[in-house]
């Protein structure tokens, strides 16, 4: 853990405290037995607005702590550990940043105090294929009117059921591969024009599919400048990207340590399964790669803190979590053998998670090759 | 006056002291002087060195009375700091062999006052150079298993046995070896550490030649070598506690790894590739598989470099022994190595070089680096020793049911 401040601390044990006791992983199975259609618990998400989460990285002038990414993550962490369902990070890390960084005054006051008091859930709606690609944007939006015209479709956009706003990655001009030409807009889910359907996913959370026919906004919807929309695109997936591998370390990290813990209690052969040299250097291996996971991690929500090389610190961070999490998620099921196997143990319910985190906002051979690009190979 | 200001005041004083000591003629010759040198580089160099050791800082975090400055880390920072930026360097850890380094601060922690008052000067000032004497041809890894023998004879012992990989040994004046005291208990319980003068009858040194050619490294022969018991440091068969405690300072030591890393400021590893394979029209690597792999290393290496950063702030400026040391090497020796295959694959032909002219200096010199860094996952406490460390004494795994 880096070296936290006071308000870090506090932030992490309350973090820590609440998630185990109110939102722990029992609660997450509850809800997926449910089958409620957001995938998440609506009192999980009022305590956690309740407690100011939503608030950490928006200006105090609109109703927010201001407290940065590092803060962020803390949290996110924890909510990793207990796979904890909500909107969280959709809206109050996605969808503020595009705001916070792309956004009017006009459209900040109107927009990032709800997100603060839940009254709106943002998320952004960008990809259209299975693979992440934002350049490739294809979803037109048309000058009509005074305003704008939205034709196409949108995949896995998070939090899809239950938002009430969508950043739309939408094209204003040139052809799907140039940054040029990609313009965001805030679009309301009750949109005429706008329906969305239910994606069941393998982690059991709220993705949903959109599909604009002729969805009709006005001018005063373009979040950021028209045409020019790639450079706040590209800030606000690396504030997702830094965030997400801080949740995606603490998924990681808990499936460290219930591993390490069956290691200490399983036996066989007449002897704890730890005691076994192989299964010791496994876990001595993943540990290693724990530690350097974690540099990574906090290193990028840093970078976005203090503004200072944000992209190359967001690929190290998404790959090298990303890779931890790849490997420690299959050895949470083989060391468990036979129990990890079952739906009734919570193993399952991680490997499904790590393999959801992995595909968002560009999965691990994605961030290796900007990282090359970005050091100029 | 704040500590940050303090810190500043102590930079600019450094600054000034290193301007006016430090004989412009050595500039960025670093430690290469030895031996090879014409004589009034080696007047400098000696000069440089006592003025370093006057001033205590060629061990500048050890206690004033032990020849050190009593300064404090990030003090001793700003130190090598200053010296960088005027192409100065502390050549006296390396002078002194294992003493700066490992002797010294074990011997600050088991020593004798009189043994500190005797050895600890002559370390920080770099004029007694110190080897180890740990390895035996049969006990390599299973470090326990030594049979140098030492038998009691009154005021000393007497050494009988073969120590290997002693490096220096040729060239040092004091060695600190680990010896059987007792052979009727168990292992680890009949071992004590002495201290012995290399000049001695009793004790005679023969370079050993490796895959990568010459090296610092000796067999160690001791045909009734004698070391005091005033030099036996701990207690009699309490010296694995001892060495255990000097191998974690030879890890802390080997914690930096040696690869630039992503977005270092020296010709990166990139560049070098890019020189050797080509690119296509976007400056892209030609060959795409490699450069996967070469992106994957610099992220290792700046993850390395991350982590020594965090682990350092975590322990607020203090670099302490930690149990993060074993990790630390780990990585650092997956990198160095990663770094040597990686540039001999992009070398081609001109990676495999011995001697001659047909090959540039880099070239060869990546093909001793390479069989050299063979090494690094060896000594220390090899790859796998670590991993025991890590599982037993940080994940707090049972032991093993291998004998050992």
């Amino acid at each position: 853990m880096a070296a936290l401040t006071e308000e870090q601390s506090m932030i992490r044990d309350q973090a820590k405290s609440w998630t185990r006791d109110q939102a722990p992983v029992g609660k997450f199975r509850e809800m997926r037995d449910s089958g409620i259609d957001s995938g998440f618990s609506p009192d999980t998400w009022s305590s956690m607005i309740e407690m100011g989460w939503t608030g950490i990285i928006v200006p105090e002038q609109y109703g927010g702590s201001d407290l940065g990414f590092l803060t962020f993550g803390v949290v996110l962490e924890e909510i990793g550990r207990q796979l904890t369902a909500s909107p969280l990070f959709a809206s109050a890390l996605v969808g503020a940043s595009a705001v916070v960084l792309g956004g009017s005054e006009a459209q900040k006051q109107a927009v990032l105090p709800g997100i603060v008091d839940g009254s709106k859930i943002l998320t952004m709606a960008l990809e259209e294929g299975p693979r992440h690609s934002p350049k490739n944007t294809s979803l037109t939006a048309e000058k009509h009117g005074d305003g704008y015209k939205l034709t196409g479709t949108k995949t896995f956009v998070q939090e899809g059921l239950s938002a009430t706003t969508f950043v739309v990655v939408a094209r204003t001009s040139g052809a799907p591969g140039d940054t040029d030409g990609i313009t965001l807009f805030l679009v309301d889910a009750d949109a005429s024009g706008l329906s969305r359907n239910q994606v069941k996913t393998v982690d059991s959370r709220g993705y949903a599919n959109l599909d604009f026919e002729g969805v009709e906004v006005g001018a005063d919807a373009i979040l950021g400048q028209l045409d020019a929309g790639y450079p706040v695109l590209e800030a606000t997936l690396d504030r997702a990207r830094a965030g997400i591998s801080a949740e995606m370390l603490g998924t990681a990290a808990q499936a460290f340590d219930m591993t390490l813990e069956y290691l200490k209690t399983r036996e066989q052969f007449g002897q704890v399964i730890g005691s076994f040299q192989a299964l010791g250097h496994r876990a001595a291996g993943l540990f290693g790669q724990m530690e350097l996971s974690r540099s990574c991690s906090e290193a990028a929500l840093q970078a976005i803190d203090d503004n200072e090389n944000v992209e190359q610190m967001a690929s190290l961070s998404k790959c090298r979590v990303g890779e931890f999490l790849y490997e420690m998620s299959n050895q949470l099921i083989q060391i468990h053998g036979g129990i990890g196997m079952t739906d009734e143990f919570d193993a399952g319910l991680y490997l499904k998670r790590a393999r959801t985190l992995e595909t968002s906002f560009g999965n691990r051979s994605f961030h290796r090759d900007r990282y090359a690009t970005l050091a100029g190979f | 006056m704040s500590n940050e200001q303090a810190l500043k005041e102590f930079e600019s004083t450094v600054r000034e002291w290193v301007k006016e000591n430090f004989p412009t003629s050595l500039a960025g010759s670093a430690m290469g002087l030895e031996g090879e040198a014409d004589e009034s580089s080696k007047t400098d160099f000696e000069l440089w060195r006592q003025r370093l050791a006057e001033k205590g800082w060629g061990a500048p975090t050890w206690p004033v009375e032990y020849g050190g400055a009593g300064l404090s880390h990030p003090e001793a920072k700003i130190i090598s700091h200053e010296m960088a930026k005027a192409g100065a360097f502390n050549p006296i850890p390396l002078l002194a062999g294992m003493g700066v380094t490992m002797v010294g601060p074990t011997l600050m922690e088991y020593g004798t006052d009189d043994q500190k008052a005797r050895h600890l000067k002559g370390m920080a000032s770099g004029e007694i150079r110190w080897c180890l004497g740990l390895s035996e041809p049969g006990a390599g890894s299973d470090l326990a298993s030594l049979s140098t023998r030492a038998i009691d004879n009154g005021d000393s012992f007497v050494l009988n046995g073969q120590k290997t990989w002693t490096s220096g040994a040729d060239v040092s004046q004091w060695c600190g070896a680990l010896v059987r005291t007792d052979a009727n208990v168990k292992k680890r319980d009949g071992i004590s550490f002495v201290m012995l003068p290399m000049d001695q009858a009793g004790v005679t040194t023969k370079p050993i030649r490796l895959i990568s050619g010459a090296s610092p490294f000796c067999d160690t022969f001791f045909d009734d070598a004698r070391a005091e018991k005033a030099d036996l440091l701990g207690d009699l068969n309490k010296g694995w506690s001892v060495v255990k405690r000097l191998l974690q300072h030879e890890r802390q030591s080997q914690t930096q790894a040696r690869s630039p890393g992503g977005g270092g400021k020296k010709a990166s590893l990139q560049e070098k590739a890019k020189a050797y394979v080509g690119t296509d029209e976007n400056g892209v690597l030609a060959d795409a598989d490699l450069r996967i792999r070469l992106a994957n290393h610099l992220m290792d290496s700046q993850a390395h470099g991350l982590t020594v950063s965090r682990i350092t702030a975590e322990a607020k400026g203090k670099v302490e022994v930690s149990a993060a040391a074993s990790i630390l090497k780990n990585s650092a020796t997956n990198i160095a190595q990663t770094k040597n295959e990686l540039t001999m694959e992009f070398m081609g032909t001109q990676g495999i070089g011995w001697e001659g002219v047909d090959f540039a200096d880099d070239e060869l010199s990546n093909v001793k680096d390479w069989l050299w860094g063979k090494a690094i996952s060896i000594y220390g406490g090899s790859y796998e020793v670590q991993n025991n460390i890590i599982s037993k004494n940080i994940l707090g795994l049972p032991e093993t049911t291998q004998k050992g």
